[in-house]
């Protein structure tokens, strides 16, 4: 049966891994593709490295990072943030990563989801969305520029906009989660998840096991998604995974 | 000595994780699009992902397909790789163009997975369910039966495929062929080895020792 996929992301800056890591047997812990190393010994599906300054100085640097981890992860990986163009995302496909994650820049131009889907096909590109809750009520809206601006735009209908340009996957990020550890928005997930017909990553809020078998049974979500709960050792990969297969989620234990 | 491997190089994508993995488990790597050199290996991979038409007219016009069929007519060892299994099989379906001639090494076509109850493609880690024929080849040595591995793909051979070449199927839409065997040194896998962790080092690393030994 196809497995529900565990992911630890990445967020990188200038080559160097941004959060807090407390692996102490790294020979260099700020070095992504030397985490991304350990986490694919330690049972992830994926990874995702997401470039979350993007400056053009920058971009050398995670193509670089994209050819390394092509040659030393033995597991899929995705490189996101920072796309202005198919140009830049086909040097990253043509560098190794066997997808690549537009947030921003899909809001500014939809069209470039379809032109990267018909380049690379649907598998190899994700649309990120970073949704905040408006109101009461379940609504939310996408944010664009890593959370710090609004658009206006409705979050559910713009998964549901993605979806049929050609988009293969949607990493959905609740702001409102990120960085709590209190779960992930559940209704949120529930409710793209039930909008699209593509798998959906959920994102933010993870800080106790349960959370994660929340965003698969109760979110629908195919994939679940975590940061600091794995830089800081508070949950191992497999504990995680042994967790979701006591809950009877099929998990991949075989690693 | 290390065996020496020849990876097919047809420019339709990324071969580094292909050949570290290969390299990783003991073989000598050679990542090549020269005919001469197809001719001339020890045993050749086909890797790829991408269009079945795009990658034949490839391999028609750079002579690297005749190469490679007539290495594979020598019983020069080879393994391939999701389009690269595709792509050795009488022909298939070929979105927007209808049907595609392959190199027509094994019998049996390629068909599209149905999307009416399932996502297509199929993306992510499914299961090999391993056949009287896989449970007795060199390729699968060490490997359980119901082992994931990773799959991308939105074509996979169909059932006119020989059963008595059929090594794995994995049940996604339908019980498609997830790997075939000749009984001698031709196998061919849908999923992608390379990105499939332990396991997949495993079956690459079966292939590198079959190589090198002239059997399992």
């Amino acid at each position: 049966m196809l497995t529900k996929r565990v992911i630890p992301c990445m967020d990188v800056t200038n080559g160097r891994v941004v959060k807090g890591i407390n692996f102490v047997d790294l020979r260099d812990a700020g070095d992504p593709v030397e985490l991304a190393k350990v986490y694919d010994r330690e049972g992830a599906d994926e990874v995702i490295f997401l470039d979350i300054t993007a400056t053009s100085d920058d971009r050398a640097t995670t193509i670089d990072l994209a050819s390394r981890a092509a040659a030393e992860l033995r597991i899929p990986y995705t490189v996101g943030g920072g796309f202005r163009d198919i140009a830049g995302a086909r040097t990253m496909i043509a560098s190794g990563a066997d997808k690549i994650s537009m947030c921003s820049a899909a809001l500014r131009d939809p069209e470039l989801i379809t032109l990267a889907s018909r380049a690379f096909g649907s598998q190899a590109v994700i649309v990120a969305i970073d949704a905040k809750r408006v109101g009461d009520g379940d609504k939310w809206e996408a944010y664009v520029a890593g959370g710090r601006i609004p658009t206006g735009v409705d979050a559910i209908a713009w998964a549901e906009e993605a979806a049929r340009r050609g988009a293969g996957e949607i990493l959905l990020t609740s702001m409102d989660r990120d960085g709590t550890q209190d779960g992930f928005d559940i209704p949120l997930t529930r409710t793209v998840a039930r909008a699209v017909p593509i798998p959906v990553i959920a994102s933010g809020g993870v800080g106790k096991l349960e959370h994660f078998a929340e965003g698969i049974i109760d979110g629908e979500a195919d994939a679940v998604l975590a940061a600091s709960v794995f830089h800081f050792g508070t949950f191992s990969i497999r504990q995680v995974k042994e967790y979701m297969a006591r809950e009877g989620i099929p998990v991949r234990l075989d690693f | 000595m290390a065996p020496r491997i020849v990876i097919i190089d047809y420019h339709k994508g990324n071969l580094l994780s292909v050949a570290r993995s290969l390299s990783d488990v003991g073989a000598e790597v050679e990542i090549t699009d020269d005919p001469g050199k197809i001719a001339a290996a020890e045993a050749l991979v086909l890797p790829g992902v991408g269009s079945f038409e795009d990658a034949m007219g490839f391999l028609g016009e750079s002579g690297e397909g005749a190469a490679l069929v007539d290495a594979l007519t020598r019983k020069v060892p080879f393994l391939g790789i999701c389009l690269g299994e595709h792509l050795i099989m009488e022909g298939g379906d070929e979105a927007g163009s209808g049907w595609c001639e392959g190199l027509g090494v094994v019998e049996g076509t390629v068909r599209r997975l149905d999307d009416s109850t399932l996502k297509v493609p199929h993306v992510g880690w499914d299961q090999l369910e391993l056949t009287d024929v896989g449970r007795s080849c060199p390729l699968f040595a060490g490997v359980a039966d119901g082992a994931h591995v990773y799959f991308t793909h939105s074509y996979a051979l169909s059932d006119d495929v020989d059963p008595g070449v059929v090594a794995a199927r994995t049940d996604y839409t339908r019980a498609f062929p997830s790997a075939i065997w000749d009984g001698g040194t031709l196998f061919a896998v849908q999923f992608h080895p390379e990105k499939s962790s332990t396991v997949g080092l495993r079956i690459l690393e079966n292939f590198v020792r079959l190589v090198q030994g002239g059997g399992a």
